[in-house]
């Protein structure tokens, strides 16, 4: 299948959520050393509810759309619904199924938002 | 000649009849495998398996015979004085572990072991282990921002101190061929013993070990069309002699009581247990089919093939090229960031098109970082590869160019 999909490019090249902010209350960063791929994660919570979330990296097109695509997703979302997200979220929302080798790409946004969770 | 190099030369590999568009440029990882090689393989185990060096049965006796001639055949390929002194392996990491952990043994603590920067991990990573168990210093030849040994100052860096020089023949990453006529006497004339990695050289160069003066040189099956799982390690007699051996086993031993042993002569001393039999023989055949080509033949056929590649990557716009721009300083494997094109994007794109290519670091994390990038893409071409394949290349390329760069 082509991971190139109109979508994907299309967040790829036009990323909504893709900035920082100061007033994070969940950050985080993950980096794969193998390829340079790095992402930043900021979550702006009030109570529960996620007011603000945004990113910022250096990847692939996979993971940089794939970033794009669940900052955009986790606007106005509660906190409890991240617990949602997993690999087939992701693989659902990109629209492709990627190689097991371009997946590690895909998932490190993911794995960038859980990590934030966790450092607070 | 009895085969015609590239395109042609497909015909000769079953993988590339199974696919037909394959435009493979990944020749540095591991090679396709000629169909003289499957023969071979399938051959032993139909008609002649059995454990070898074991049996007085006829079929032990005949699978030990091919394997023995295999190791005959490694003799005279890379001109070694017996082939006493060709040790069959996993792989070339194995051979260079053993050339590492045995030759460290030999060390006192405080001497110095001369590297390069283009190392590979195979030639890094068990010198780093050897140096902290022995307290050895490690030394770097540096690299320029060409991919060449800044030889400058080899006269300060290899001193009497230098008791190893352990030393890539060949980048795996740049491609670049390094200056072992330069640096092979100077280091045995400080009284260094001298291990060559051969691993990327052994498809491109010719490998003559008496001619390069070297103590050790080691090289993998797959990356010469052999099958994967079968290395060598060459050593001079004398010295793989004063040796300690690396694992221990059945084969490697002379004599054992409960309480001692003592050790075979090499090569068995240095291959315990059942050894990767078929996949020596099909190194064998590997070997063979290299011959019938000639060194000399592949050496001007990939020059050739270099300047064409260099040429044509040039002109590709937002390109940058790591490694010698001469052709005659390297071998045909180009390693390549693309400006505002992830290697992963590039590598992926080409696949969509038929071209296989590798993206990352190439087990050369210090080299990538010693150029600023964390990976590269790599294209690797060999002997069945063509123009044809280049063109292929390139179109891929621009094919990212024209998707991913706004």
């Amino acid at each position: 299948m082509d991971l190139y999909q109109q979508n994907i490019l299309d967040y790829y090249r036009h990323p909504r959520c893709n900035q920082k902010i100061t007033e994070a209350n969940y950050s985080a960063e993950v980096s794969n050393p193998l390829c340079g791929d790095r992402i930043e994660i900021y979550l702006q919570t009030s109570g529960d509810k996620i007011k603000q979330a945004v990113w910022q990296g250096e990847g692939c097109v996979l993971s940089l759309a794939a970033a794009d695509m669940l900052a955009e997703y986790l606007q106005n979302k509660s906190l409890t619904a991240i617990d949602t997200i997993d690999k087939d979220w992701i693989i659902k929302t990109l629209g492709v199924n990627p190689s097991p080798s371009r997946l590690k790409c895909a998932l490190l946004p993911l794995e960038a938002l859980k990590k934030s969770l966790a450092n607070n | 000649m009895k085969y015609q190099l590239g395109k042609t030369l497909k015909e000769e590999f079953p993988i590339f009849i199974h696919h037909r568009d394959l435009v493979f440029l990944d020749n540095a990882a591991s090679c396709q495998k000629p169909k003289v090689v499957l023969e071979a393989m399938d051959k032993l185990y139909r008609t002649s398996y059995a454990n070898v060096h074991r049996g007085v049965y006829s079929i032990s006796e005949a699978a030990t015979n091919m394997y023995e001639e295999s190791r005959v055949g490694v003799a005279k390929f890379i001109n070694a004085k017996t082939e006493a002194e060709v040790i069959f392996t996993r792989n070339a990491t194995e051979a260079l572990n053993v050339a590492a952990f045995s030759v460290a043994e030999l060390l006192q603590p405080g001497d110095e072991v001369l590297l390069t920067q283009l190392e590979h991990h195979a030639s890094l990573v068990p010198w780093q282990m050897a140096a902290k168990k022995h307290q050895l210093k490690l030394n770097f030849i540096p690299v320029n921002s060409e991919g060449r040994l800044e030889l400058e100052n080899i006269d300060k860096i290899i001193t009497p101190r230098t008791k190893v020089l352990a030393i890539t023949a060949m980048s795996n990453v740049t491609g670049t061929v390094t200056e072992l006529d330069v640096l092979i006497p100077k280091a045995k004339a400080a009284g260094a013993i001298v291990i060559i990695d051969a691993a990327q050289a052994v498809q491109h160069l010719p490998l003559d070990v008496q001619a390069l003066g070297c103590d050790l040189l080691a090289f993998s099956g797959h990356k010469i069309f052999g099958p994967s799982g079968v290395g060598v390690l060459w050593g001079k007699l004398d010295l793989l002699q004063k040796l300690e051996p690396f694992e221990y086993g059945g084969s490697m031993i002379s004599e054992v009581s409960y309480a001692t042993a003592s050790f075979a002569e090499p090569p068995a001393k240095f291959e315990a247990g059942t050894p990767p039999i078929a996949e020596v023989i099909g190194l064998g055949a590997a070997i063979k089919f290299v011959q019938e080509i000639g060194s000399e033949a592949i050496l001007e056929y990939e020059n050739d093939l270099t300047a064409y590649g260099l040429e044509q990557l040039k002109k590709v716009p937002g390109l940058r090229l790591i490694g010698p721009a001469d052709q005659h300083l390297r071998g045909p494997v180009f390693a390549f960031v693309m400006e505002g094109v992830h290697p992963h994007d590039i590598a992926s794109i080409l696949d969509g098109v038929g071209v296989a290519v590798r993206a990352g670091h190439h087990c050369a994390m210090p080299l990538h970082k010693r150029f600023g990038i964390p990976a590269t893409t790599r294209a690797s071409f060999t002997i069945y590869n063509s123009e044809e394949d280049v063109g292929a290349l390139v179109a891929g390329l621009n094919k990212a160019r024209q998707l991913l760069v706004m």
